[in-house]
């Protein structure tokens, strides 16, 4: 907890650990992993759907408003981001994206209003409603889906300055590139008087109030932004990994897979929505790979998936019995402890 | 206290005229009225369920009186809210402790500077020249109560970790970083041993005489309300019952009768 | 006159479609009023209840034995829950405890499937979703059969329910459990058994309304995202009242249904899917204690 920083308000462990994330996402990986599978598989999925943990963790870690509809956003992030490609002549792709979480923004503003009012179970009722009727509207409105009556759309390549990416590696970059922007942003958000605001809202609403904190901007605002990240990692999920548009991927069953990684990951961290994206994505590949490999394939895939199921929830479970702070907890525990060593 | 004050007690700042306020049926207040002059120390007395606390959070905005009004620096307190009370320069503590839990000792401090801190998210998100300004300068302030304070050590510590008392004097210090004009301290002293009370009483003065602040405080303790305040309002039963100086306090039958218990009638 | 008798259909349908809701509501709140949880789970439970039912019919056991095998099953999963998920987590925040039940769903939805596997199955009360003939005859409405059984199942259910709870000694318990559990065990009240029998009388609940909602619609997954609705039953019912669950379960099968008749077609149907929610923010935003809570009001 020392406050050496030598740049901005960053400390020298901050530098370093970026130049890190940055090598090995840049160029150790880039050049070791060669099989378009890891990439297509795994990466690029893990690094959307932490985006969107992270909008989650934002509303739900930080602001401590229990949303669960994250799903609803990226969707509606997703089909913005289509739209915009489709409808505005020679768009910038970065442009459109940005575009595209400003649009999930104002749905994030508007399914927000009723975190004035109230809290906890009531609020999660509510935002359920954001979750159903976005996926509901972008099904039934066939604007949207540009009267495309198969139901599945193919997503446009991304095109960026003229040079199209679309092989694992290209996408895996852009997204790189993106993620690293915005979970920059995100830390210093959190790290700034803008996370403060949020926490000291989710501590204790009454008391922030007392000290001039207006509850009902720091909220929607917190909803909007939160919003506006898995808008933005909606759209990328669509155009680098499903590279379809379909109402149905974004179910409520995604917004609970997101909850998890936020909820097993650590809530108020953002390296939480890093390490519990990583999980419950990687933990059903682990599972798999172990039916096929050590019972080989004697185990039915419904069961399998049935086992995980039962693992996350036990996983939860026991998490909050024993470290409601989540794996990004858990993981700062053993590091101090080794330290101490 | 003979010496000559550096701020010396002025003209009301704070004046409560005829509030009354009830919980559906179950009257709290009842036509209290009282002033608070610029600079003094105030302490509000009164036997348990007196109103007291809820005296405070009309004025603070989180109670909205049925009748009567608060004027503050000449003006009426009409919109009801406790984020624009703050913003008006009045800040507070509370009787059973709201601080943020999780939230460091230096982050809960650096609450108390939120009217000071102006960018926006965008600008805190680029961290631009004034959002990296503003959190140097307002740190700094924050260092400076947490020093007086003596609390140096446990700074970067959730406050959920810490001891009551300690957790006291934190709440104290985020009520001090809003530089509010007005403070209105629900029971600062509640529960702590004489050696931390005499600790915080010292804080109290101090802060009033260095920087002017006009302090309200809810107190149970006699000894420490008779040492320390320049008037005192006595409640009871939600009516005010005496105000004065504590000499003239302590005189008073009426006083005497309500806390020696005598039967209404 | 034919249009006026096509609405009653339509508002009767729905009336009897919500009791459904009504009883998965209302196990949410026996367990909310015994341990002041909200138990996200109880949608899981509807389908694990009647998963298991089929499934041990399957086994051969005769109707009746398997419906008091999974009533002791569930009883069981209500002691397991309440000593190993609830007892941990006595005074932790409510936010904390909601995300462990919504962790018990996950928990109970992938053990059922992974003991009774997930295909769809189908559950034969030996009632057919028809109209009545004789409500056809007598009054010229359209009343299926399996809706109307449902109707007066769940109507007897929690009537039998409040009974109960009203006038038995348990039922006494249970309140004073519910008004402050530690006095309650202090003057001698078994906390231990009511649990058990809450949570018991919470698997009934959800083992009828799983067969209700299986014998219609098959016994699937659906299931569980169909019980979701109890939520926003809840909030315009209140979370802690019992006619409020029975209330607010008919106003929301009767609204969705009549809005999704007379409104959906403009929009391409299927606005059954949110309108509960909607529904309920607008309640939220006028009533949020519900229609039969007590009115919160905000203390420091």
């Amino acid at each position: 907890m020392k406050s050496n920083k030598i740049f901005m308000e960053y400390t020298k462990n901050d530098l370093i650990n970026f130049l890190l994330l940055m090598i090995i996402s840049l160029l150790i990986i880039p050049i070791t992993v060669k099989s378009g599978y890891w990439y297509s598989s795994i990466l690029i999925p893990w690094l959307c759907l932490a985006l969107a943990s992270i909008g989650q963790q934002i509303v739900m870690g930080y602001a401590g408003q229990l949303a669960l509809g994250a799903a609803g956003f990226m969707a509606a992030g997703a089909f913005a981001c289509y739209n915009l490609i489709l409808r505005v002549p020679d768009i910038p792709f970065f442009v459109a994206l940005a575009l595209s979480g400003l649009i999930a923004a104002a749905f994030g503003i508007l399914f927000g209003l009723p975190s004035l009012r109230v809290r906890g179970i009531y609020l999660m009722v509510a935002t359920l409603a954001s979750q159903f009727f976005i996926v509901w509207m972008i099904d039934k409105f066939g604007w949207f889906k540009n009267y495309d009556s198969s139901g599945i759309i193919t997503a446009q390549d991304i095109v960026i300055m003229g040079k199209s990416f679309t092989s694992p590696l290209e996408m895996y970059l852009v997204i790189v590139f993106v993620v690293t922007v915005l979970t920059l942003l995100a830390i210093n958000m959190a790290r700034g008087s803008t996370g403060r605001n949020w926490m000291a809202v989710r501590d204790m609403d009454i008391a922030a109030e007392s000290m001039g904190i207006s509850l009902l901007r720091t909220k929607l605002q917190a909803f909007a932004i939160s919003a506006f990240y898995c808008g933005v990692a909606g759209a990328l999920f669509a155009f680098t990994y499903l590279k379809s548009l379909e109402p149905v991927a974004f179910d409520i069953k995604l917004s609970f897979k997101i909850l998890f990684m936020v909820i097993l990951g650590g809530l108020g961290t953002i390296s939480g929505a890093f390490i519990g994206a990583a999980f419950i994505l990687l933990f059903p590949v682990l599972l798999n790979s172990i039916g096929n490999n050590v019972f080989h394939g004697a185990i039915d895939a419904t069961i399998i998936s049935s086992i995980e199921q039962v693992v996350f929830g036990v996983l939860i479970i026991i998490f909050m019995i024993y470290e409601p702070l989540g794996m990004a907890k858990l993981w700062d525990n053993i590091r101090l402890k080794f330290k101490k060593r | 206290m003979t010496q000559e004050r550096r701020f010396p007690i002025g003209s009301p700042i704070l004046e409560v005229k005829n509030v009354s306020l009830s919980f559906g049926g179950v009257k709290a207040i009842t036509n209290a009225s009282f002033s608070i002059l610029t600079h003094e120390i105030k302490a509000i007395i009164g036997p348990n369920g007196a109103g007291k606390s809820s005296m405070l959070n009309c004025i603070n905005g989180i109670y909205k009186p049925q009748q009567g009004s608060i004027i503050f620096k000449n003006e009426l307190l009409s919109k009801v809210n406790p984020n624009l009370i703050a913003k008006k320069g009045i800040s507070r503590t509370f009787q059973n402790l709201a601080l943020f839990k999780r939230m460091s000792v230096l982050d809960n401090i650096l609450i108390g500077r939120r009217l000071h801190m102006n960018a926006n998210f965008i600008q805190v998100a680029f961290q631009t020249n004034k959002a990296r300004k503003e959190e140097i300068e307002n740190r700094k302030k924050c260092e400076e109560i947490i020093e007086f304070l003596e609390i140096d050590d446990i700074k970067n510590t959730p406050v959920g970790k810490l001891p009551y008392g300690l957790q006291k004097k934190v709440e104290l210090g985020r009520a001090l970083a809003t530089e509010a004009e007005v403070l209105l301290l629900d029971e600062p002293m509640a529960g702590m041993n004489v050696e931390e009370k005499r600790e915080m009483c010292r804080f109290i003065l101090k802060v009033n005489d260095e920087i002017g602040t006009t302090m309200v405080l809810i107190e149970h303790d006699m000894g420490v309300v008779m040492d320390i305040s320049d008037n005192v309002v006595v409640l009871d039963y939600g009516k005010t019952l005496a105000d004065g100086p504590p000499s003239e306090i302590r005189a008073n039958q009426d006083v005497i009768d309500a806390y020696l218990g005598v039967a209404h009638d | 006159m034919t249009e006026l008798l096509f609405f009653v259909e339509v508002v009767v349908a729905g009336l009897l479609a919500g009791t459904m809701y009504s009883l998965v509501a209302l196990g949410f709140v026996l367990i909310y009023k015994a341990s002041s949880t909200f138990n996200f789970a109880q949608g899981a439970m509807v389908f694990f209840a009647v998963l298991a039912f089929v499934g041990f019919m399957e086994l051969g056991l005769p109707f009746f034995l398997a419906f008091i095998v999974t009533i002791l099953l569930m009883g069981l999963v209500g002691y397991c829950t309440e000593r190993l998920v609830l007892k941990p987590l006595m005074n932790q925040s409510e936010d904390t405890l909601l995300m462990a039940t919504i962790g018990l769903g996950f928990v109970l939805e992938g053990l059922a499937q992974a003991a009774w596997g997930v295909e769809v199955r189908r559950l034969d009360l030996g009632i057919g979703d028809f109209p009545i003939q004789w409500i056809i005859d007598t009054f010229g409405l359209f009343v299926s059969a399996l809706d109307l059984t449902a109707g007066l199942v769940a109507a007897s259910l929690i009537l039998g329910l409040s009974v109960l709870f009203k006038y038995t000694k348990m039922g006494l318990g249970l309140r004073a459990v519910a008004d402050d559990p530690g006095a309650a065990s202090s003057i001698g009240i078994p906390l231990n058994n009511i649990m058990l029998l809450v949570w018991t009388a919470a698997g009934v609940v959800a083992l009828v309304a799983g067969m209700m909602w299986g014998a219609r619609a098959g016994v699937q997954f659906a299931l569980v995202d169909l019980a979701l609705k109890a939520l926003p039953v809840l909030i315009i019912g209140g979370f802690s009242s019992i006619p409020g669950a029975i209330v607010g379960g008919l106003i929301i099968g009767a609204t969705e249904k009549v809005l999704e008749v007379y409104i959906g077609p403009y929009f391409g149907g299927a606005i059954e899917g949110w309108a509960p929610y909607v529904l309920a923010i607008f309640f939220l935003l006028y009533r949020p204690e519900g229609l039969f809570g007590e009115k919160i009001i905000r203390r420091v």
